[in-house]
């Protein structure tokens, strides 16, 4: 078994281990994700305080889990590589960055939607909205270094190292901002993470979480087989695969 | 119908998220096969000029 | 006797410390009042606020740490674009990577040097700025330990910024996009740590989360700074 999870490390068996899997969890994604939000939009019944607002939570806190998920995805691959210098994970980091950067913003502005009927403000420095803008800076950092570098494979380690350094900010930054929103804050606020919700609400969500992770699968193996083909592209392989005749 | 589209007065808020949401989704998807199409152009281009530099004399 | 016919000049890793800080610190001192340009601009940019927001003593008491704060961090920021640009350039730093000896050691004396130029002044000029701002005089000296824990802090986390940036074309602005979420933490600790002192209350519990940052940093920082240095120095 362990056999066949070192020959993934290899871009030639995890291109086509990529090109069987990827559709089959682009199925997995599509049918959960319309499942998720038909329950979300019309079975889910509203909230006794919300209304119908609420039901913005079944974008904004998939999003939101999904922006910490991958990066720790991208932590873990970035020590993989800086380790055991398997390019593969290196390609698994970069391809990471801009889908977990969209999944922040997307957590921000759902998150501003939903302060504004809630709160009457489309923006309110509440201590999760804060941490996700902290972690949208960290994501843009990430890609910003990336990006400087002229050699991709010194850019590579550069931002790996720079994930693993946020890596351990994170949970640091979390909670002083945490702190400090306590500190600060006048009333209390209605929760706008999880509140203890019943089976009804929480079904749809944990769904929506389901389809969300396999969405970020399906995009990361595209993005991954592209990364591939592009710093591959002299090794025999692809030359038989593109071109089909065993020149 | 339209009563579920006011969504309780909040349409104006939860219509766009989930659109945003949509919107960036499916941006994210187009962009990801776009570069593994272009990835793929690009690399069969290389291959081809790699072999007119390596086989000049056939 | 020592044998001095084989082994090379020994030196030990403590003398390289002390060497490399004496001669950063030198090398710093001897290059004219470069090493005022941080400070000029924290005054600078304290006093730009007042100007900004107006003279109301009121509300330049209640911003008055976070201002001081900002600044400071901004300056910090501003002086570590040159800790390892320098000696990149002329190539000192390929030097300080072949020595023997632990590179996060070497780093960290680089980073001492660093603060000492930088940090130790800001924390100095600190009750002056904070006169600036209406501080009542109480608080004067919890800026002053704060600033002390958190400039060094700044430093560390700022250093790994510096190195992963110093093979960069532009790397100045990429370091600040790089270091400034990091340093939010120490930020929020720093400022909340001398409004309260304002309020008479107590900040015990903000120093020692200070400073259990900056014991994080000491110990964590100067290793990650060697590994960037060592992937950016190629």
């Amino acid at each position: 078994m362990f056999l066949w999870f070192h020959k993934l490390g290899s871009p030639r068996y995890f291109y086509a281990f990529a090109r069987i899997i990827a559709p089959w969890i682009a199925l997995v994604c599509a049918t959960t994700m319309a499942w998720g939000v038909y329950q979300a939009l019309w079975v889910a019944p509203p909230d006794y305080q919300q209304g119908e607002s609420y039901r913005i939570m079944y974008v904004h806190v998939p999003s939101a889990w999904m922006s910490m998920f991958v990066y720790m995805v991208m932590a873990v691959a970035s020590a993989v590589y800086l380790i055991w210098h398997m390019k593969l994970a290196g390609f698994v980091a970069q391809a990471s960055a801009p889908i977990g950067a969209v999944f922040t913003f997307l957590a921000l502005a759902t998150g501003s939607l939903w302060g504004k009927p809630m709160w009457g403000t489309w923006w309110v420095w509440d201590a999760r909205l804060t941490s996700e803008l902290v972690l949208l800076f960290l994501y843009l950092g990430y890609m910003a270094l990336h990006e400087a570098y002229d050699n991709p494979s010194t850019g590579a380690k550069a931002a790996a190292i720079l994930a693993i350094v946020g890596v351990v900010n994170i949970p640091i930054i979390h909670y002083s901002v945490e702190w400090w929103h306590t500190l600060h804050q006048g009333a209390s606020v209605t929760k706008m993470g999880k509140p203890s919700m019943p089976a009804s609400m929480l079904v749809p969500l944990l769904v929506m979480a389901l389809s969300f992770k396999a969405f970020y699968g399906t995009v990361l193996l595209w993005r991954l087989q592209a990364k591939i083909l592009e710093r591959e592209y002299r090794s025999k392989w692809v030359r038989e695969l593109l071109t089909g005749d065993k020149a | 119908m339209n009563e579920f589209l006011n969504m309780g007065g909040y349409a104006i808020y939860v219509w766009p998220c989930y659109g945003l949401t949509a919107f960036c989704l499916i941006g994210l998807v187009v962009s990801a096969r776009v570069s593994l199409r272009r990835a793929r152009l690009n690399a069969l281009q290389r291959i081809k000029s790699l072999e007119l530099k390596n086989a000049p004399k056939a | 006797m020592q044998d001095t016919t084989t082994s090379a000049v020994h030196v030990s890793l403590g003398q390289a410390f002390w060497q490399l800080l004496r001669r950063d610190l030198l090398l710093t001192l001897r290059r004219g009042n470069e090493w005022i340009n941080p400070l000029v601009f924290f005054v600078i940019v304290v006093s730009l606020f007042p100007l900004g927001i107006g003279p109301g003593a009121k509300t330049l008491q209640l911003i008055g740490p976070g201002v001081v704060w900002v600044s400071a961090l901004l300056a910090t920021l501003l002086a570590l674009d040159g800790l390892f640009r320098s000696d990149y350039q002329d190539g000192a730093l390929e030097l300080i990577l072949l020595s023997p000896h632990p590179l996060s050691v070497l780093v960290l004396a680089k980073v001492l040097a660093h603060w000492l130029i930088t940090g130790l002044p800001l924390v100095l000029l600190s009750p002056l700025l904070g006169v600036l701002l209406h501080q009542d005089s109480s608080v004067m000296w919890v800026l002053m330990a704060t600033l002390a824990l958190g400039t060094a802090t700044l430093s560390l986390i700022g250093s790994i910024g510096a190195a992963l940036t110093v093979g960069v074309r532009r790397g100045g602005v990429l370091l600040s996009l790089l270091v400034l979420p990091l340093y939010v933490p120490v930020l929020i600790f720093g400022s909340n740590a001398v409004a309260s002192a304002g309020m008479g209350l107590a900040v015990k519990g903000q120093l020692s989360l200070l400073g259990g940052m900056l014991f994080l940093a000491l110990a964590l920082a100067p290793v990650a700074t060697a590994a960037s240095l060592r992937v950016s120095v190629e």
